[in-house]
């Protein structure tokens, strides 16, 4: 994950990027896989007599937003140091 | 239902429109060069326009269409908020910042970065036409529908007056009056949904006991055009009969009668363990022509209200037809590569300085956008139980769950989803200036244009294609909200996500590349779509079983043959100068 001194500014980000969008297509995906294949499993009331419908509805809501945070601070930290010439990573 | 206009409603539908038409005027001698009128000098604040972009999206489906959605079959609705918002996460991560360093005043724009291609332009520009009309009918219709019950007026005269506002709006100050108009918009969406979904919270559940609750109702469309309600003709007079506004609890855990005021996580706990009314409508077409929706009520358990497949639309998923659950995961698709690839949703990114604020504005987008779609579910559950919905209409839903909370309410949530319709098509209708102007005619080599020629033009094309909107708006006033929104995300997203993507991450992209990507991923997804049972249906008024494409949404077939057009394309035409990385 690290960049090279060489590497142009922005690149950092868009790898921090591709790995959190990654990571977030697979939550989605799962979501909408459970729905197609198996929605009775959307049923169940693991957590505080909610569904899973609702848990994991919530959970991709929140789950976006805790990305775009972390990934706003990664990016905004690596643009700092990219500011002050110094490698970014 | 026979709606009463409310005078405090006009009141402040007109307040609305007096300080969004006071904004664009004030605006107005900012934006005189192509860069303050197209993308309002790069200098709108980031979280300005975080807010905007929440003021840009959520349109009239968001807000009227999916809580009507839930309120009538519950769960369901929801599905949309949750690939509307997973949308974001594409723009965020991938797109965000390097349309931002490519472009300039439209989508088209990053995308011939690195070609100067006049065909990519072209393709472009089409694709945006197309993509942003499809969107901006069903938010004309939308502005119709809203009217009727709120001020009284035909449905034509609300799609005139958002169509005049408008205009007025994009012809004034372009970007920088509908980016103000949009961040008012988003700001007192999320409010007044948060002070609404409170209201909803601290009134509990009630149980409706009463007979009247559980009695089927009818209506009847005779070849004249008159309208029989449960056999009466409709009105409120005496020998006269309206719809019975509905929404009832049946059941609550404990055979309690009612709960007081409830937390967000005890009031969905509390709805999952009850009993809820819901209501199955059937249309028969009588001998004489008189056509017949009978509405039956269904005490329906919680447990299947809060989980997905109770709606016509999604009950395929629980069933053992493979096609309807891959029609499900098709639309899923589309909703979550739709809007990073939406021409007025991207436009949005050339107002601010740089591609740091372009991020920054992306994650106070997502923050508002998300916050409003968890709204959306206890709106949507809260209308289900409010004894306020309107069977015949289940846009107004939202609405009239305000009204059975306090009428001031009542008249801003309708002015706000009002001004929600001219935040959305202001921000089409210039994405569209934008493509006529700056993509289309600039791609002809016989055009050139000066600055102050392109913003004339521009304005020109804002008022054409504003007047074909309302055109449109006032013909297709039938067909539902919902629906044409799905096709602009399908279309969208096949046409244009493939050739953003593959720019960014594979320099073997070629200018021919791009535009075979996006001519065929928007004629496959359009001719799916014409060719689906759902068109079929709704539409042209066939059998189903005549329709040729296995399911109706296009997104997982046309959005990876967008994709392989381009690498398909890119490796036949691609030479050592024509690629990307040239």
């Amino acid at each position: 994950m690290e960049d090279s001194p060489e590497s142009p500014p922005g690149q950092y980000a868009a790898r921090i990027g591709l790995v959190l969008f990654a990571v977030y297509s697979a939550f989605y995906a799962g979501f909408v896989v459970l729905g197609a294949v198996a929605p009775g499993a959307m049923e169940a009331t693991p957590v505080a007599g909610l569904n899973v419908a609702v848990l994991y509805g919530f959970g991709l809501i929140v789950a976006a937003f805790v990305l775009a945070v972390v990934y706003g601070w990664l990016a905004g930290h690596a643009g700092e140091r990219d500011e002050q010439g110094g490698p970014a990573g | 239902m026979i709606h009463q206009p409310s005078s405090l409603a006009i009141g402040m539908f007109l307040v609305f429109v007096g300080a969004t038409l006071g904004l664009s005027f004030y605006f107005g001698r900012r934006a005189k060069s192509s860069q303050g009128y197209f993308a309002a000098h790069g200098q709108i604040p980031w979280f300005v326009n975080g807010v905007a972009f929440a003021g840009d999206y959520l349109s009239a489906a968001s807000f009227l269409g999916i809580c009507g959605m839930i309120a009538s079959y519950g769960y369901d609705g929801f599905l949309y908020s949750i690939g509307f918002l997973g949308g974001w996460v594409v723009a965020l991560f991938v797109v965000a910042e390097p349309i931002k360093r490519l472009g300039k005043f439209t989508f088209a724009d990053a995308l011939n970065a690195n070609f100067n291609s006049p065909g990519i332009k072209a393709a472009a520009g089409v694709s945006t036409l197309l993509v942003s009309v499809f969107y901006l009918i069903p938010q004309m219709s939308g502005a119709g529908v809203l009217v009727q019950p709120l001020l009284g007026l035909e449905h034509w005269h609300g799609v005139v007056i958002v169509g005049a506002v408008v205009i007025t709006i994009v012809t004034t100050a372009g970007m920088v009056s509908t980016t103000w108009v949009q961040f008012l918009k988003g700001g007192l969406l999320l409010v007044f949904s948060t002070v609404l979904v409170v209201m909803i919270l601290q009134r509990g559940l009630t149980v409706d006991a009463s007979s009247e609750s559980l009695e089927p109702q009818s209506v009847t469309v005779l070849p004249s055009g008159d309208k029989l309600v449960n056999g009466l003709p409709l009105g409120a007079g005496e020998g006269q009969a309206s719809l019975r506004p509905v929404g009832a609890v049946s059941k609550l855990p404990g055979g309690e009668s009612s709960t007081g005021p409830l937390g967000p996580i005890s009031f969905l706990r509390t709805l999952q363990e009850s009993e809820v009314v819901l209501w199955d409508a059937k249309k028969e077409v009588g001998e004489d022509g008189a056509v017949t929706t009978t509405y039956t009520p269904r005490p329906t358990p919680g447990a299947q209200v809060m989980r997905p497949g109770e709606s016509p639309k999604f009950r395929g998923i629980r069933s053992d037809d493979w096609s309807q659950k891959l029609d499900f995961i098709s639309l899923m698709l589309a909703l979550f590569c739709g809007t990073a690839s939406l021409p007025h949703i991207l436009i949005r990114y050339y107002t601010v300085k740089d591609e740091a604020a372009a991020r920054k504005s992306t994650i106070v987008g997502i923050a508002c956008i998300g916050a409003f779609y968890v709204l959306t579910l206890y709106m949507g559950l809260g209308a289900m139980t409010s004894g306020a919905m309107d069977l015949s209409n289940g846009n107004m839903a939202a609405p009239l769950l305000a009204r059975s909370l306090s009428e001031t309410l009542f008249a801003i949530i309708s002015a706000i989803a009002f001004t929600t319709v001219l935040g959305t098509v202001s921000g089409l209708i210039l994405a569209s200036a934008g493509a006529v102007t700056h993509d289309l005619l600039e791609s002809l080599p016989s055009v050139e244009l000066t600055d102050e020629g392109r913003v004339r033009i521009a304005k020109l094309s804002s008022i054409v294609v504003g007047v074909l909107a309302i055109a449109l708006g006032i013909a297709f006033k039938e067909l539902n909200v919902g629906f044409l929104v799905g096709w602009a995300f399908s279309v969208a997203a096949s046409a244009n996500l493939p050739a953003l993507v593959m720019l960014l991450f594979w320099k073997g992209t070629t200018k021919e590349g791009v535009i075979a990507a996006i001519l065929v991923g928007m004629i496959s997804s359009l001719a799916w779509i014409l060719l689906s049972e759902d068109t079929f249906t709704k539409v042209y008024g066939l059998s189903a079983g005549l329709a040729p494409a296995p399911f109706s949404q296009p997104g997982l077939v046309t959005i990876p043959l967008g994709f392989a057009t381009l690498v398909g394309v890119s490796l036949v035409t691609r030479t050592s100068d024509n690629s990307a990385d040239r």
